[in-house]
């Protein structure tokens, strides 16, 4: 059941959903530091309840719970909400992970993860959360994007991009530090005749990094997440 | 010879025997035969054998009448339905159109009773049953483990065949071996006297078939009864005497002892010989000694041997059916042959007949008789009649005769016409005794060219020629000079005596080259058999030689388990069911059958067991082109021992593999106790370090300062990477190695994929140089991009660990017969030659300079995952210094 820490306060409020006593009281320990207000659920509906009590303003779901599918919990989470919904699961299958993602997730940990990769994710998804409208200048590293301008710059230099190639480079930095599937990306960019072309997304992501990277064989900005998308470097 | 003298214990082989004997009956699970015996239709067997099985039915066995034949007697049929013994329902056999009913052997082998009755023991089954007699039948019941209750006459015995003939004149033509007798469980004698059987025939009581009433006339005479009644009689005492002898035997009882004696008899393809061996049956019987029987083939006594094959094979046969042991050999002199022989298995008495040449015949050559006296030294001989009527061309079988070589005929009369000529041409140079010569000529050319019996009459024709044209006075037959009759004889008597010497020499060439033939394609086959290391090359080498040599269609059928497979087969051969069927029964049975043998013969093939100590591997089947060619003992020698070297071969390839297979067993037992080892080696060594540091924590953390500690925690944390690494890896191959990855195969980009495997190593990498050479035309391949950034990752990883730290490492990618090759190259100490392949072997680990150690299973891995691709993986070590990974994948 949902349970109540640092009531009162304007801190995130973070529900994690596991049935697992000593990755709850890990993940607990971890997190108190203070940042947060920490809500747990064990079971799926234990979890939708408290989703609705709580409105956290992110949710760590582990997939395998003993009453319901994770996938599940994402779907009905997302008929009314978008809050950000982290995946942590030892199912290392790209296939669950897509499944998990398309369902709506915000990003997926494989179990065993550490603290540190799941804060700086956290971090990410609840910027993104809190933040009504995407930042107009995007930059990371050497990477500058305007989105208001449209304008592309690497190491200070202007960078011509087709149509297709800017859309799909805005899409990556609205959604910068997440994962996003092929689907996802093919379905917005290209709309949904496309989601079973893969073979277009390949090759305009190929070339961007032509235009973006140094070493195209090294990507640091759009990163391959192998079977499952693509994700753009959020800020280091 | 072996007498028991006054030793009153019984000697150990007579102990052993009975033990043997014993111990057979309950090892093979064999059936119990009862015999019904009876000396005439009409005694009442069936319903003695009904009256016993009622009995065993009330003490609860399970009886069944697999066949009873009531002839509608109301007697035996009340009994039947009375006793309720469970009917077998017999098969219909069609046969020319009429229904034949017989015993359903299948259904009675099915339905698995305890006891079977089954009548009329010397019944002849229908054409295209299983066997050709019931007797057959019963044997396989037998075998089957079903004890069998039957009855039969006793006329029908073989060997008491011709006496059984002599007493009443009728012939009895279904038989059954003596063997079935001796082999019996228990005999039962059915008797009434004479008179009430004839009473009862009188009353109608006794069947007797349509065809054979007048016969019947002839046999149910007073006389003929009295007499088969008493020979009844007398088998059956003859059979009570053995049981008591090996019961005194077996007791140590003192009794007269038969001396062990051992019979012989050489038999040729004279009719003669079928009273010869039932005679030496008897003789065998009555003095309970051993006998042999043998055939002695000499190259010079060719000329007979074709037309007699057949009748000498069938003459074998009925002499081991009736117990023989059964020879034949090879000599050019029979009599030292024979004596041979005898002396080598202490033969103590030989049989032969009273000579049956014309007194004259002596002449030239001394009766076989008389030689073998000369030369049988210790051993006795026994010189038997033979009946007149014996003299007659046994069996009615019709051998065909060789075609009368009438060309020749023709060809020795013009060749005198020649010789006549050329004397007219040179009479005036020569006296006419000299012209004789010519003649002479003429019958050598015609012996050697036409054959004896051309050559004979060309001998004859020259005389007459001789006399007629040049003796004076000339054109007549009249000889004015009686010395001519001298030249005469000498020109026939040398005519005829070159024409035979050089038939025997063509002859005896002809044997030998027969032999030769034989001995040369047994000597290839070895050869070929010795040479051939796998099944499937014996098979071939049997297969050809088979064919080769005896002109055949082969068919080798391999027992996989508890059924036959069909191996190898020549073109065109076609196996059905039936012929299948055939060859199983061959195999279960252990017995040749199907075309050329008594079971089944109506199949198109001829099937012998490969047959070893330990149980019978398979069947051989064979189809001789010439139908003849089956009966021929020196072809059927033949393909047996085609089957025997053929039996060995396989065998020994079977022992070889199973050998092997033991090693391998044997290796992967050590090689799974090897990975459990490692495994829980590799997944402890990282808890200890884990929990170690974490105690460490516990107990005395507030003492450490900050750097102790983050060095603990460090080891700790770095052990549980590796731990989860372990873990994972053995995830993956055991995915693997189940057969469980689903390769979701996608166009891929390769340089995304050498790109995502690089970011993964990115932390691993820091400063190292990567050179990455992609061709920017380089199609996209279709493959499993997680799995395949696994392995590249695997590759990279290692790469990184086993090079300087400061080396840098070589990706190259390039298309390769239209094949994609991917390169890994690294500046490390490379792999020991003998090593390159084990590398991708699981658990396989090369000493690791700073210790680094991985899981073992990398490269295993790597391996699994591009061979699901349809890829190759090898290692090589640089020119330059390094080891280079090669992975080869197909684009789609």
């Amino acid at each position: 059941m949902a349970n109540e820490k640092n009531s009162g306060t304007n801190l995130p409020r973070i529900l994690i959903v596991d049935d697992e006593a000593a990755i709850q009281r890990f993940l607990h320990t971890a997190l108190d530091t203070g940042e947060f207000s920490i809500h747990r659920a064990e079971t799926g509906h234990a979890a939708l309840a408290a989703a609705v009590a709580v409105k956290p303003d992110i949710i760590l779901l582990d997939l395998g719970l003993p009453d319901m599918d994770g996938v599940e919990v994402i779907r009905r989470v997302r008929e009314w909400s978008q809050v950000p919904i982290i995946v942590l699961s030892v199912r290392e299958r790209e296939d669950d992970k897509v499944k998990a993602l398309d369902a709506g997730a915000d990003d997926y940990l494989t179990k065993p993860f550490g603290v540190a990769e799941l804060l700086a994710r956290m971090r990410v998804a609840l910027r993104r959360s809190l933040q009504q409208a995407p930042e107009p200048v995007f930059t990371v590293d050497e990477l500058e994007v305007d989105l208001a301008r449209r304008r592309v710059l690497v190491h200070g230099e202007d960078v011509q991009l087709t149509p297709t190639e800017y859309d799909l480079l805005r899409l990556l930095v609205i959604h910068a530090g997440k994962v996003m599937t092929h689907r996802q990306i093919l379905r917005q960019i290209w709309g949904v005749a496309y989601v079973e072309q893969p073979h277009v997304l390949r090759v305009n992501i190929s070339n961007l990094r032509h235009k973006l990277e140094r070493d195209p064989s090294r990507p640091r900005y759009i990163l391959t997440e192998p079977g499952v998308g693509y994700r753009l470097k959020a800020e280091t | 010879m072996v007498t028991n003298g006054n030793d009153k214990r019984p000697s150990p082989e007579a102990l052993l025997k009975l033990a043997q004997a014993e111990e057979a009956e309950v090892d093979q699970g064999l059936g119990r035969l009862k015999i019904f015996l009876g000396y005439a239709a009409g005694v009442g067997k069936t319903y003695a054998m009904l009256e016993a099985a009622w009995q065993r039915k009330l003490e609860h066995r399970d009886v069944v009448a697999a066949y009873v034949e009531s002839h509608g007697r109301f007697e035996t049929d009340s009994l039947l339905s009375f006793s309720e013994i469970e009917i077998i329902p017999k098969a219909q056999v069609e046969y020319m159109g009429v229904t034949l009913p017989e015993m359903d052997i299948d259904a009675v082998l099915d339905r698995r009773p305890q006891i079977a009755l089954v009548d009329e023991l010397a019944h002849t089954n229908a054409p295209g049953s299983r066997h050709e007699k019931r007797w057959q039948d019963v044997e396989e019941l037998l075998a089957a483990g079903i004890d069998v209750y039957t009855t039969v006459n006793v006329q029908h015995f073989e060997s008491l065949n011709d006496v059984v003939a002599q007493i009443t004149g009728i012939v009895v033509r279904e038989t059954v071996p003596d063997g079935l007798l001796d082999q019996a469980f228990e005999i039962r004698l059915v008797d009434i006297p004479p008179e009430e059987l004839l009473q009862r025939l009188h009353e109608g009581k006794v069947y007797i078939p349509a065809q054979a009433a007048q016969a019947t006339e002839k046999f149910f005479k007073p006389g003929n009864l009295m007499a088969l009644r008493e020979l009844s009689m007398r088998r059956a005492a003859s059979r009570v005497d053995d049981q008591m002898r090996a019961y005194m035997e077996s007791r140590s009882i003192a009794g007269p002892w038969p001396t062990a004696e051992k019979l012989l008899v050489c038999i040729s393809g004279s009719p003669f010989s079928e009273q010869l061996i039932r005679t030496t049956r008897r003789l065998a019987d009555e003095t309970k000694s051993r006998w042999h029987t043998v055939y002695i083939e000499t190259p010079g006594g060719g000329r007979h041997l074709r037309e007699n094959r057949e009748q000498v094979w069938r003459y074998l046969r009925l002499a081991e059916s009736l117990g023989a042991e059964v020879t034949t050999l090879t000599g050019t002199n029979v009599t030292q042959a024979l004596i041979d022989y005898a002396v080598k298995h202490n033969v103590t008495k030989i049989v032969v007949g009273k000579p049956t040449k014309p007194r004259w015949r002596e002449f030239l050559s001394p009766p076989l008789v008389d030689r073998i006296i000369r030369l049988s030294g210790t051993i006795d001989v026994y010189v038997v009649s033979i009946a007149e009527a014996a003299r007659k061309p046994a069996s009615g079988i019709v051998l065909p005769r060789k075609a009368e070589p009438w060309p020749g005929y023709m060809k020795s009369l013009v060749l005198v016409m020649a010789a006549s000529t050329v004397c007219e041409l040179v009479r005036p140079l020569l006296a006419p005794t000299n012209l004789v010569m010519i003649y002479l000529l003429a019958v050598v050319l015609a012996a050697t060219r036409l054959g004896l019996r051309p050559a004979i009459l060309t001998a004859f024709l020259s005389v007459m020629a001789f006399d007629f044209f040049f003796v004076p006075p000339r054109f007549t037959f009249a000889v004015a000079d009686t010395q001519y009759l001298l030249t005469f004889i000498a020109l026939f008597t040398v005519g005829v005596v070159i024409s035979t010497l050089v038939s025997q020499a063509r002859e005896r060439a002809e044997a030998i080259r027969v032999r030769e033939v034989q001995t040369a394609s047994l000597y290839y086959l070895s050869r070929d058999l010795a040479a051939a290391v796998s099944i499937q090359s014996i098979l071939e080498a049997i297969h050809k030689n088979i064919r080769d040599s005896l002109d055949a269609c082969v068919a080798i059928l391999l027992a996989e388990g508890e059924r036959l497979e069909v191996k190898t087969a020549s073109e065109h051969l076609q196996l059905d069911m039936k012929e299948l069927a055939v060859a199983d029964w061959a195999f279960r049975n252990h017995q040749p059958a199907g075309r050329g043998t008594e079971t089944l013969g109506s199949a198109d093939l001829l099937y012998l067991p490969l047959q070893t100590t330990a149980g019978v591997l398979g069947v051989l089947g064979v189809k001789l082109t010439d139908d003849a060619g089956y009966g021929f003992p020196e072809q059927r020698r033949l393909l047996q021992a085609f089957a025997a070297q053929a039996t060995l071969a396989i065998e020994r390839v079977q022992l070889v593999k199973q050998a092997e297979h033991a090693q391998i067993l044997q290796a992967r037992e050590g090689l799974e106790r090897a990975l459990l080892n490692s495994i829980s080696h590799d997944l402890r060594t990282p808890l200890v370090t884990i929990t170690g540091a974490l105690d460490t924590l516990m107990d005395k953390g507030y003492k450490l300062d900050g750097e102790a500690r983050k060095e603990l925690l460090d080891t700790a944390r770095e052990e549980a990477e590796r731990l989860n690494r372990f873990v994972g890896n053995l995830l993956d191959m055991t995915r693997l190695e189940a057969g469980r990855v689903d390769l979701r195969k996608e166009q891929s980009d390769i340089q995304d994929l050498v790109g995502c495997a690089l970011v993964a190593l990115d932390k691993q990498i820091g400063t190292r140089n990567v050179e990455t050479h992609i061709p920017a035309d380089l199609p996209p391949v279709k493959l499993d991009m997680v799995l395949m950034t696994q392995v590249m990752v695997n590759l990279l990883d290692n790469a990184l660990k086993y090079s300087p730290p400061d080396a840098g490492l070589e990706i190259n990618a390039r298309m390769d017969k239209g094949k994609l090759t991917l390169e890994v190259c690294d500046r490390g100490p490379g792999v020991p030659v003998p090593d390159l392949k084990r590398v991708f072997d699981k658990f396989y680990r090369i000493p690791v300079p700073e210790g680094a150690g991985g899981t073992g299973l990398g490269l295993a891995i790597c391996k699994g995952i591009v061979e699901a691709h349809g890829g190759t993986i090898r290692a090589e070590n640089r020119a330059t210094g390094g080891l280079r990974v090669i992975i080869t994948l197909p684009l789609y």
